[in-house]
């Protein structure tokens, strides 16, 4: 490490005269195991008193059971391309106008789409068509698929409509009568497929045996509201602070507390790019921190509110009376 | 060699030929050496202006990052999901999340307190900046923790986070809904971030000491010399 | 050992959290008591006197 040769002026708040004085001795080590002893009871304490939080996951299984309509308005949702993954732009698709951004400054369009799902054929025609021995469905999918882009809109917005008053009759959905073609045929088939699990591990897959990648069932899970509105009674929404939120009452992540505030204000909690400028302020406000000892003002606020002398008390009654 | 024992006989250090000096191998032990010598590294003495509580929660950090790693190891002994089905796996999981409780508790502690203190005076700015980078690699450490639990915690949490993520153009790469790729950060890539960092913070810590009191004599700064405005190690 | 124990917490924080709202401000009982807790250890490490050492020398 160099001196500093010149000689420059002593900023208080960025110098200091280097200790010459008295000495004491001083375990580290032994400090470090007591403290290691010391954490080791305080967890081991908390942990046997507390326990830790085990919500269980909702499965699309579990999902299309206690809600077949929403299942169902959800799932018609992804077939006619009008559901949140489907209209999100990239990462996941093409949607012009869909990403967030500053101005120009708009980098999920600049990275692309990488992680592509076709809602359509990803989450509703593409499960149905593994399922075998299903000749009826299988015409429905042929028929939907062949025929016009207008002649499917009718029948989804058809559907929409009708699927807005469904029923659960006993677990089984009933969608009222209406002009909609096989898609009531296909969604009712979904649906079925999900109740028996069948779509969880479909959508799971890759085409491949080993799995560990969740995108598709979580995006399809989110584009419904079951899953936020168990989130919504557990206080873990957005306007609820959730972001610093545990499950039942746990502790969470106090540390979050400025990053989730600001979504509170505005005009970042009505902004359709409320994701992008919080980011943006939270990198700036970041990076101010690391660079705090440059920042005149901020800087000096330690020695401003003088609670150092509270820390250094002995050594300033020390040093007056010598 | 000494006959008896079959260890080599005691030989003065031997100093470097030109030639050696030259190496990497002598140079980086050279520039080790006279950046942390021993007494420097593992100093049994401390300034005597160290006399507050205050002083024990860097330490209290580091040993509770200690007890994350270590029941995160056991953790991964037996797997993600051994938890959800043994109540000894449950207890494991406890003690990790409450030792990653209280490593934030201590490090925003150890924070407040070299804030004020003004810790970064003295040519020590690159502590600060190592201290504060650790805290900012911990909270993407812990956010990948809660997306491996496999519970519903980690369904809402990563369908949330996703939409911050994607804003900035990582989610075309980093994607959180990906379990196998989040579990992978979060026990090999930030681990090895976050103890590298930490780690150098602390010999940072070494390297420079602990920065002395603010000088209440100082009430109107005047130019100093050179050698009263050094930031290395204390004598 | 003691593993028989935790088959079930001897405090149990499922169920129904609590929450304090405050303005615009809606926090967890669970993160106030943690952040109270962590102002109060930080002027208890600042107030509370720290034991003294014989002076090794310089």
């Amino acid at each position: 490490m160099s001196h500093h040769k010149k000689p420059r002026r002593f900023k208080p708040d960025r110098d200091v005269k280097e200790w010459k004085g008295a000495y004491v001795p001083y375990d580290i080590l032994k400090e470090a195991f007591v403290a290691f002893l010391a954490v080791a009871v305080l967890i081991v304490l908390l942990a046997v008193v507390f326990s830790s939080p085990d919500e269980p996951a909702i499965t699309l299984k579990s999902w299309s059971t206690i809600d077949p309509v929403d299942f169902a308005q959800t799932a018609i949702t992804e077939l006619d391309g009008t559901s949140a993954t489907a209209t999100y732009g990239p990462p996941y698709n093409s949607t012009p106008d869909a990403s967030q951004h500053i101005g120009f400054f708009e980098p999920d369009q600049w990275f692309g789409v990488h992680q592509p799902i076709d809602t359509a054929r990803d989450f509703v025609t593409g499960p149905l068509q593994t399922l075998p021995d299903q000749p009826v469905t299988e015409a429905a999918i042929a028929l939907y698929q062949h025929s016009t882009a207008a002649q499917q809109a009718a029948w989804t917005t058809a559907y929409e409509k009708a699927v807005a008053n469904a029923t659960d009759v006993n677990g089984r959905l009933h969608v009222p009568a209406g002009r909609y073609g096989p898609v009531g045929l296909m969604v009712g088939s979904l649906t079925a497929m999900a109740q028996t699990g069948g779509l969880d591990g479909t959508l799971l897959s890759e085409g491949q045996f080993y799995n560990t990648n969740y995108t598709k069932p979580l995006l399809f899970l989110a584009d419904g509201t079951y899953l936020s509105d168990q989130a919504q009674a557990q206080h873990l929404s957005g306007d609820q602070w959730g972001m610093m939120n545990e499950t039942g009452n746990y502790p969470g992540q106090a540390w979050l507390w400025l990053y989730t505030m600001w979504y509170q204000v505005s005009p970042m909690n009505s902004s359709a790019n409320g994701d992008l400028e919080v980011w943006v302020i939270m990198m700036v406000l970041s990076v101010g921190l690391i660079f705090l000892p440059f920042i005149p003002i901020l800087r000096s606020v330690p020695r401003w509110t003088r609670v150092y002398k509270l820390i250094w008390r002995r050594h300033y009654r020390e040093l007056a009376g010598t | 060699m000494s006959i008896e024992t079959g260890t080599p006989a005691e030989a003065p250090a031997p100093t470097s030929t030109p030639e050696e000096s030259r190496q990497w191998t002598a140079r980086v032990r050279h520039a080790a050496e006279s950046a942390f010598p021993p007494h420097q590294l593992l100093p049994d003495r401390q300034p005597a202006y160290m006399a507050s509580w205050i002083y024990v929660f860097g330490v209290l950090t580091v040993v509770s990052l200690a007890w994350v790693i270590i029941t995160g190891c056991i953790l991964a002994i037996m797997g993600p999901s051994w938890w959800h089905v043994s109540s000894a796996g449950h207890l494991v999981n406890s003690l990790h999340l409450w030792s990653v409780e209280a490593f934030f508790f201590f490090m925003v502690i150890h924070l407040w307190g070299k804030f004020f203190m003004a810790a970064w005076r003295g040519n020590r700015r690159l502590t600060w900046a190592t201290g504060v980078i650790s805290f900012l690699a911990s909270v993407g450490a812990a956010f990948t923790g809660y997306l491996s639990q496999q519970n519903f915690d980690s369904q809402w949490i990563s369908t949330q986070a996703k939409d911050g993520i994607n804003s900035t153009g990582a989610g075309a790469v980093w994607n959180v809904l990906n379990f196998g790729q989040m579990l992978m950060w979060h026990i090999v890539l930030l681990p090895i971030g976050v103890a590298a960092i930490a780690g150098l913070h602390v010999l940072l810590v070494r390297r420079h000491g602990i920065v002395p009191p603010f000088d209440e004599s100082d009430a109107d700064p005047a130019p100093a010399t050179a050698s009263a405005i050094a930031a290395d190690e204390p004598a | 050992m003691f593993l028989g124990v935790l088959l079930g917490a001897l405090i149990n924080l499922n169920g129904s959290g609590h929450y304090i709202h405050w303005g615009f401000i809606q926090m967890s009982v669970a993160n106030f008591v943690v952040i109270v807790l962590m102002i109060v250890v930080f002027v208890l490490a600042i107030l509370l006197p720290f034991p003294k050492r014989k002076r090794g020398g310089q």
